[in-house]
């Protein structure tokens, strides 16, 4: 397999296109290699590794990338330099231009030091001067200039993309914030409702329901992270549902069934609690109550979870627009799950709801036990 | 000592196994799911009991049979293989297990590529998960039909292919593997089947005078006691190579066994990780005192299996030293015991196999369960009919080439990748594969040539002291020369695996 790619190589430099096809393709594979580590965004770190390859696209002495405060990185020959290159990039992000400096300004006392002159130009993101490259060379030329500032645009592009990215990140934290202050309002109201009720006929009890009441809300208000692991989740969920069968009583049955095997699995933060939720209202709307049957079966590479109730049911159609998006409801919990199973493993794994009218509702959650990147 | 109250038995027992496990894979998951108790903690699996699970289904047809065999055919050297079984342990828990664990990984694959984000690691480690599991698969076919041909005398194809088929079926239906209450049990069938008949037989070497196995006047299938009891005297020109090579492989090749590996997920957590392995390492060295006992009883009471068929010696014993019913019965429960532990390890192997082959192969072709059936198929067919066509050589012997390919591929991507920090992905491929290349060779040279005599013969027989090495040094060596190459998330990554659960610091 080695030899077949050596030898592929060999075929293609001797076969395909002429010296100028040939450099075009070195210098778009000199920007793939440069472009990872500016899709992280701008800082020292992805500096430092971008640099190198952006030095070999511009074939200059040396470059250097600055954010609007400081000089992130220099790369190449010429080190003392590096403040002058701090001025001009401060320059170039002042005036939102490029700035060019000649040998008067770049006055140095090191015999034979190949920088001349040295041009800087803004990245702008989205219309928004992020920082600026500079690239120092022997001498001036029309073409350095030319050749700078389109480096200069495809760095731009890199960073507006690291900054798309970031944008979904925070979007996704943001939907979790927003369904941490969408459990609260009415599930507090009855659950401090229903455990006063307690506190004269059955002390003991209020006091219990009353700490597992603080555990809950300590777990769905905790500010960090994305991820839990099932068992945290499944506690949590145990909560709930001790506190809705405080209010219920025997209208609520419970049904938990879980493999031990898959306790360690790490799945989003709260993403079991609102298909609870929504299971608890569903198969309490018939008369005499329901049942809540919760299970999580080992599958070998994945866990199967399903909840479901022997509620009303709902109409299929209805619950296709809710998990599209196309129609809001009691069920916005369904989507937003649905939304962040996708984001989190791919969209395999989105949820999948059996329902008809009058046949209760089963929504199943597939989690692979394994994603790379994932931590509880 | 073949009778038909004996092939009855034999038989029955064999069907009477082969149904409770296939049973217990497509019932047992309901069966032990019905409780609905609340309180999700204090159902997460305890140590010890994760711990006989594992034992459960490590302890394979190699260890239930091959060791008696070869202790009685070769003599006391051969302990090393089951010291080597267990001590591997002990290397898992010292430096693999709980790191292992806070990864987050399920399979080797899932190791690899979450340390060192690489797609092309991930298809290497993927194709050795395979490999290794084919090796280790084919001696259990093997042994089966050994086992089957002793107690019922069918011929030694078809106990493979029994065992095949009921693996295969048992894999399709559900599989029992993932549930730890059926693999710990597991552990104390086999236990009890090679215990019990082991009493009666100590009690009869008791009443004829118990003469020691090592007795320097013993000539026994023309070895001296204390040749036999030599523990550096392996077969071959350099038994002293052979020996620390085998200690290498055994001792490093347990932490790149697929099967074994899996089951470290079930742990809550790192700590939880050590403990079973404590636990672990309890069992077998329990379980690992028995078959040796049996070798010994072999060279007293059945001296001609030393020459032909040694891997039969645990079966036969009862029908030489006890006769009649009484020995018929207790060759029925070995029988049974072999072929649970033939049953235990062909299907925690084939679903790894299976899994990774899902995965990474057909995954991209088929759909879902038709994948994973077709890959079943593939991981079990394979190495059934490579247990045909190569050569017969001892059960244990394949088992220990597998633990070789083990130790010289995974013991260094794991040892390296969770305790150095300038691993890079091409250099964990270069040692993948220049690992996988060289104990590949002996393996293809130990199945089709046999040779006698000479360093090659050992150099072959036992490659891990040398392949081992050369995998660290390159898997090193190119690390360094790729050195830009270190993934920029490891030292994020080291600090959490080497970071206790408990202590609260950022560990994404």
């Amino acid at each position: 397999m080695v030899l077949d790619g050596l030898r592929s190589r060999w075929w293609r430099t001797r076969q395909l296109g002429t010296d100028a096809d040939h450099a075009t393709f070195r210098t778009l594979h000199t920007a793939s290699l440069a472009s990872p580590a500016l899709r992280r965004g701008l800082t020292a770190e992805t500096a430092d590794r971008a640099l190198r390859h952006l030095r070999g696209l511009l074939g200059t002495a040396a470059v250097a990338l600055a954010d609007t405060d400081t000089l992130l990185g220099y790369d190449g020959l010429s080190t003392h330099h590096t403040a002058q290159a701090r001025a001009l990039a401060a320059r170039a992000v002042a005036a939102s231009a490029t700035v060019v400096a000649g040998r008067a300004e770049l006055a140095c006392d090191t015999e034979g030091c190949l920088v001349g002159h040295a041009i800087a130009t803004p990245l702008v993101i989205d219309d928004r001067v992020a920082g600026a490259l500079v690239a120092l060379a022997g001498a001036p030329s029309a073409s350095l200039l030319r050749a700078t500032e389109e480096v200069a645009s495809w760095v731009s592009g890199q960073l507006e993309l690291a900054e798309l990215d970031e944008q979904r990140h925070r979007l996704a934290r943001a939907e979790v914030r927003a369904l941490r202050a969408q459990i609260s309002p009415h599930f507090i109201y009855n659950s401090l409702g229903a455990i006063a009720s307690f506190v004269r006929t059955d002390p003991d009890r209020a006091r219990e329901l009353l700490l597992e009441f603080a555990d809950f809300t300590r777990y769905s208000f905790r500010q960090h992270g994305e991820f839990t692991t099932l068992t945290e989740e499944l506690r949590s969920v145990e909560r709930y549902l001790l506190l809705e069968q405080a209010r219920f009583g025997e209208r609520l049955r419970v049904v938990l069934q879980v493999a031990p095997e898959v306790l360690g699995v790490t799945i989003p933060f709260l993403c079991l609690q609102p298909l609870v939720e929504n299971a608890v209202q569903h198969g309490l709307e018939r008369e005499g109550g329901g049942v809540i049957t919760i299970v999580a079966r080992d599958a070998d590479r994945e866990c199967l979870i399903s909840i479901e109730d022997d509620g009303a049911g709902q109409d299929p159609e209805r619950i296709r627009a809710v998990l599209a998006g196309e129609a809001a409801g009691d069920s916005v919990g369904l989507a937003n799950v649905d939304e962040r199973l996708r984001t989190t493993f791919g969209d395999d794994y989105g949820l999948v709801v059996e329902t008809a009218p009058g046949a209760g509702t089963r929504v199943l959650v597939r989690v692979p036990k394994f994603a790379p990147g994932l931590t509880p | 000592m073949l009778d038909d109250t004996g092939t009855v038995l034999g038989l029955l027992s064999v069907l009477l196994v082969s149904v409770a496990t296939l049973a217990i894979g497509s019932w047992g998951l309901r069966l032990s799911r019905t409780t609905s108790d609340f309180f999700v903690a204090s159902r997460s699996v305890r140590p010890r009991l994760n711990g006989f699970a594992i034992s459960g289904e490590y302890l394979s047809g190699a260890s239930f049979l091959g060791i008696a065999g070869l202790v009685l055919s070769n003599g006391a050297e051969m302990l090393w293989y089951p010291v080597g079984w267990t001590a591997g342990y002990l290397v898992l828990l010292c430096l693999v297990a709980a790191p292992l664990r806070r990864s987050g990984a399920y399979t080797l694959p899932d190791f690899a590529e979450a340390r060192l984000h690489s797609r092309g690691v991930r298809r290497a480690s993927a194709l050795l998960v395979v490999v290794i599991g084919f090796l280790y698969l084919m001696p259990q076919f093997q042994g089966a039909g050994v086992a089957l041909e002793t107690t019922t005398g069918l011929p030694p194809w078809a106990g493979g292919l029994a065992v095949a088929v009921v693996v295969l079926l048992n894999v399709l239906a559900g599989g029992m593997r993932s549930v730890t209450f059926v693999q710990a049990f597991q552990y104390w069938l086999k236990l009890t089947a090679l215990l019990l008949p082991l009493v009666f037989l100590v009690l009869v070497w008791l009443g004829d005078g118990g003469r020691s196995p090592a007795d320097p006047g013993l000539v026994s299938a023309g070895v001296d006691g204390l040749a036999w009891a030599d523990p550096i005297d392996f077969a071959g020109d350099h038994p002293l190579y052979s020996t620390y090579s085998l200690m290498v492989a055994t001792f490093l090749g347990v932490m790149g066994l697929p099967h074994v590996v899996v089951r470290y997920y079930t742990n809550p957590d790192g700590r939880a990780a050590r403990q079973t392995t404590l636990a672990v390492l309890a069992l077998l060295g329990a379980f690992y005192v028995l078959p040796p006992v049996y070798g010994a009883l072999g060279r007293l009471y059945a001296p001609g299996l030393a020459a032909s068929g040694s891997d039969s010696v645990v079966l036969a014993l009862p029908g030489v030293m006890v006769g009649g019913l009484g020995g018929d019965l207790l060759t029925a429960l070995l029988t049974a015991g072999a072929f649970a532990a033939f049953l235990a390890t062909s299907s925690g192997l084939t679903v790894a196999v299976a899994g990774v082959l899902t995965q990474d192969v057909t995954s991209r072709r088929l759909e879902g369960v038709t994948g994973f059936r077709v890959s079943a198929v593939v991981a079990v067919v394979v190495p059934y009919l490579l247990s045909l066509v190569t050569r017969e050589v001892g059960v244990a012997t394949v088992v220990g080439l597998a633990f070789a390919m083990a130790a010289a591929t995974f013991c260094p991507l794991l040892l390296l990748g969770i305790w150095w920090r300038g691993l890079t992905a091409r250099g964990a491929v270069a040692g993948l594969v220049a690992g996988g290349l060289l104990t590949g060779a002996a393996v293809v040279d130990n199945l089709v040539v046999d040779r006698t005599g000479g360093w090659i013969a050992s150099l072959v027989g036992q490659p891990a002291a040398w392949a081992v090495p050369l995998a660290f040094l390159t898997m090193v060596v190119v690390s360094r020369l790729t050195r830009s190459q270190v993934p920029a998330h490891t030292s994020r990554f080291l600090v959490r695996l080497h970071t206790p659960e408990t202590v609260r610091v950022d560990q994404g």
